[in-house]
């Protein structure tokens, strides 16, 4: 069952177009992450969502009801979509038993219920006669999370509701909080500039750029089939290589690679080809190219190096396991696992110097 | 009294992209442009005067003997006070903040208290137990001592927010202390001092009860003495031209000032405490010049007036009509507390809420009241009520909207504070929750800015309950203040019953004292 539909949703702020045509579905009990770099549109979606603004064009369903696209928009207060803004937004003058039983009817506003929705976010119901600001970080955005829960909303909205948390409270607030959805059987839409995010906690990723949806998918299939060479840098870091392709080989400086289509479609003649770092594996000696170990930026778990083609100077990315890093300047040999993505040519986007590019998801 | 308010920097404009939000109501716009053209009256009027009476006509009445003595009474009394207050406040401040001087606290409240003193009380302090002191030396001595704590306050704020590190940057670089304050604290502190400078000199300007006392003439005791020999006088509206030009000059050098020089500490993390100056043997003569300050600006005042409730209290003091004129003054101070609030809510929501190009200007429109004194903002109402509105004049709305076309700036302030306690981002997550419009105001947006509107309302019914020179040109005839009776019983010599009036004045005045302390201090830094 779909929770919430968009199709055709354009907005503009004066003569700012922010959102040119959204199709969206949202399917029951699923977690969408809408993911795109700041200024893409992703907020503007959530507010129209939630009734806050209204579209100037364009359909949204919620469960099957249409809230905007007949006759006048029904108002925010009528839509039972829960809202977690960034940093959470606590009412300051209420408790946090009164801020989760805000939007309770007076009479269901129980302790016991307070406690309930405490213990769902992994509070201890103790919390409950604070004030908001005697709360860390992470604890006033469960608290504003369970607020949301609350009056078991159809959706539950979520904008960017972690990026002002430090790293370390970070990762388990993102746990804790999708961790409360999947107990909640509640929808949701989690609207993040962050990969990472997006692909950890969601079950389905929507890519926007520019006002448009350009892709929306299972976190794998974003990784791995990437839409566009943009979406692919986009997502994690890539590595981009002119090649020519026949008979479902490519052609380039790494050798012949197995290739793959891209979702729309198979090609053939001149394409760019697409490869993860971890598609590149390093050795010392034996099969492959020739390559020299320009850096190597050291994560611990693993590294990321950046090597130069001896034949032709081409730049590539390649990562190794933590203890397998080469030293700076010493040669090694490259070969390819996997399947090679394959783009027509013309598709690559702009700027892209035609030996080889590396993309990376802050260069997007 | 004008306003201790600070025009807000335009600070908070609104995050790119998202909260460009919808177009402000039409109503709230519409509330804000009649309150604008309220406070905006007295200055139309002023223009209005200026044009109608016609070029000839008014070079013959402002370019005349009188008018150059009073300009230069007014300048010169400016100059020596500003001067004066300046060496006084940034001394006591470096004193407070950078040296070692006992009891730093106390200190600090003992300077900042004689603002609890009106001015018109403080002249009537010294006046009362020396009848020598009047003229310019009077009016200077007296004015600076009532006035040398709006220095003082900033200076301290500013010393208080000085990164330590620059000073010790200077000290590395080889310059001594001496060395180090001239270059290096006095010139940031410039700000803060400019700023403090141009109060005193609108207060100055604006200066009417104890320049009156004192016999010494000015442009608001001159628009007085016109006023009350022919009731419509184009003399007197002429003289208001010219002193509101001068206001109007401090005011904007005023938003200049703000608009331009910010000496904020830069970077996070929490300043660290100051290395303070030892003062060594100098401590003695520095306590004794800080007592003599205290003395003079506070003791002589509050001691006179207890001598004269003394000697008063022997020929007896009318408590029925004190009785009285005390309801009289909190009750017009409630009204016109409750309405200046009322009006400001229009102005600060669009200036919070809607940013944008009209509410900026129909915000600022408000501070404008905040430079003209008192006698012209009365001589305006009392004018255009004879002539357009005559069953306003002499009436109790006539005086409550005085009071707030004066004192509104200081509800602004406040209001607009208030209002960003309360961000959208809030209502919006109310909505969300099920609440209607009117359930949002209900349980959010009112209870979180209603403490901020309560200390607007505070700062405005302090102010009326002390308001002498309005008060007396547009208060009905009959209506009898706090400060209306003290005037009249001070200005007849009746020295022994004007003191319990001083003395309830003085009592009203100190809570006001203590808020607007609060807000210099968070205004400055």
């Amino acid at each position: 069952m779909t929770a919430l539909t968009l199709s055709g949703v354009t907005k503009a702020f004066g003569s700012a177009q922010v959102l040119r045509g959204v199709d969206l579905h949202v399917p029951a009990r699923s977690l969408t992450a809408v993911l795109g770099p700041s200024g893409c549109g992703k907020t503007t979606l959530l507010r129209l969502v939630a009734g806050f603004d209204d579209p100037d064009a364009g359909m949204i369903a919620l469960g099957g009801e249409t809230v905007v696209g007949a006759g006048r928009p029904r108002p925010p207060q009528h839509r039972r979509v829960g809202y977690v803004p960034q940093e959470g937004a606590l009412f300051p003058h209420l408790s946090v038993a009164a801020n989760v039983g805000f939007g309770l009817a007076r009479r269901q506003r129980s302790a016991g219920r307070v406690g309930e929705l405490l213990e769902l976010v992994g509070l201890s119901p103790a919390l409950a006669s604070r004030h908001p600001h005697e709360l860390s970080g992470g604890q006033q955005q469960r608290v504003a999370l369970a607020r949301a829960l609350a009056p078991r909303p159809s959706i539950v909205l979520l904008d960017e509701p972690f990026s002002s948390l430090d790293a370390g409270l970070r990762e388990s607030t993102r746990r804790a909080v999708a961790d409360a959805l999947v107990a909640a059987e509640a929808t949701a839409v989690l609207v993040t500039h962050d990969q990472a995010e997006a692909l950890s906690l969601a079950d389905q990723v929507a890519v926007m750029r520019n006002g448009r949806l350009v892709q929306l998918a299972a976190p794998e299939i974003v990784y791995q089939s990437p839409s566009d060479a943009g979406v692919a840098g986009f997502v994690g870091e890539a590595v981009l290589l002119p090649a020519s392709v026949s008979n479902g080989y490519a052609t380039c400086e790494l050798g012949s690679l197995a290739v793959r289509g891209t979702v729309s479609g198979p090609v053939s003649g001149q394409v760019r080809i697409l490869l993860r770092p971890e598609q590149l594996l390093l050795s010392d000696s034996g099969a492959g190219v020739e390559a020299r170990v320009r850096d190597v930026s050291y994560f611990g778990h693993d590294a990321s190096v950046r090597l130069e083609l001896v034949a032709g100077g081409t730049e590539v990315l390649a990562r190794v396991a933590g203890h397998e890093r080469p030293r700076p300047g010493s040669l090694v040999r490259l070969t390819v696992t996997g399947e090679a993505l394959a783009y027509p040519a013309g598709t690559v986007p702009a700027g892209t110097v035609p030996t080889g590019v590396i993309l990376t998801p802050s260069s997007s | 009294m004008v306003a201790v308010t600070a025009a807000p920097a335009d600070s908070a404009a609104p995050p790119a992209g998202r909260s460009r939000g919808p177009r402000p109501p039409a109503l709230l716009v519409l509330a804000a442009t009649a309150v604008a053209l309220l406070t905006l009256l007295p200055l139309g009027f002023v223009a209005y005067e200026a044009v109608q009476t016609g070029w000839a006509e008014a070079s013959r009445l402002i370019f005349r003997q009188r008018t150059a003595d009073l300009l230069w009474n007014t300048v010169r009394l400016t100059v020596g006070s500003v001067a004066l207050s300046l060496a006084l406040g940034v001394g006591a401040a470096w004193l407070v903040e950078r040296s070692d001087l006992p009891g730093r606290r106390a200190w600090t409240v003992l300077l900042v208290a004689p603002l609890a003193v009106p001015s018109f009380v403080n002249a009537f302090g010294w006046i009362s137990i020396a009848p020598g002191l009047d003229g310019y030396t009077g009016a200077v001595t007296i004015t600076t001592l009532s006035y040398f704590p709006l220095v003082f306050l900033p200076a301290m704020a500013a010393l208080r927010g000085l990164d330590p590190g620059l000073e010790e940057s200077a000290y590395s670089l080889g310059l001594g202390r001496r060395a180090t304050f001239f270059r290096v604290v006095l010139p940031q502190l410039r700000p803060a001092l400019l700023g403090g400078a141009l109060l005193v000199s609108l207060h100055l300007l604006s200066e009417f009860g104890a320049l009156a006392l004192l016999r010494y003439p000015t442009f608001t005791t001159a628009i007085y003495d016109q006023f009350q020999s022919s009731f419509n006088s184009s003399a007197a509206t002429m003289l208001a031209g010219v002193l509101v030009l001068l206001c109007l000059a401090l005011l904007l050098a005023d938003l200049g000032l703000r608009g331009r020089s910010r000496y904020a500490r830069i970077g996070g993390g929490a300043p660290r405490p100051v290395a303070r100056a030892p003062l060594g043997p100098a401590v003695w003569p520095v306590l004794a010049g800080l007592t003599t300050l205290v003395v003079l600006a506070l003791g002589v005042p509050i001691g006179s007036i207890v001598r004269w409730l003394l000697a008063g209290s022997s020929t007896g003091i009318d408590t029925h009509r004190l009785l009285q004129a005390t309801g009289t003054s909190l009750s017009l101070g409630a009204v016109a507390a409750g309405v200046t609030v009322l009006l400001a809510i229009p102005a600060a929501w669009l200036a919070v809420r809607h940013r944008g190009r009209v509410s900026v200007l129909l915000e600022r429109s408000t501070y404008v009241s905040s430079a003209l004194p008192g006698i012209v903002v009365a001589l305006a109402l009392v004018t255009i009520s004879i002539r357009a509105a005559r069953p306003l004049y002499q009436t109790a709305p006539l005086l409550i909207a005085g009071y707030a076309i004066l004192f509104i700036p200081r509800a602004v302030v406040t209001a607009r504070a208030a209002l960003a306690q309360a961000p959208p981002v809030l209502d919006s997550v109310a909505r969300s929750l099920g609440e209607g419009t009117i359930g949002t105001l209900r349980r959010v947006t009112l209870p979180l800015i209603t403490p901020g509107l309560g200390a607007g309302a505070a700062l405005v019914f302090l102010a009326v309950v002390t308001e002498l020179t309005a008060t007396l040109l547009l208060a009905p005839l009959g209506t009898r203040t706090l400060a209306t009776e003290f005037w009249n019983q001070s200005n007849s010599l009746a020295y022994g019953a004007a003191a319990p009036y001083a003395a309830l004045l003085v009592a009203l005045s100190a809570p006001a004292t203590y808020l607007l302390t609060r807000q210099a201090r968070r205004a400055t830094v």
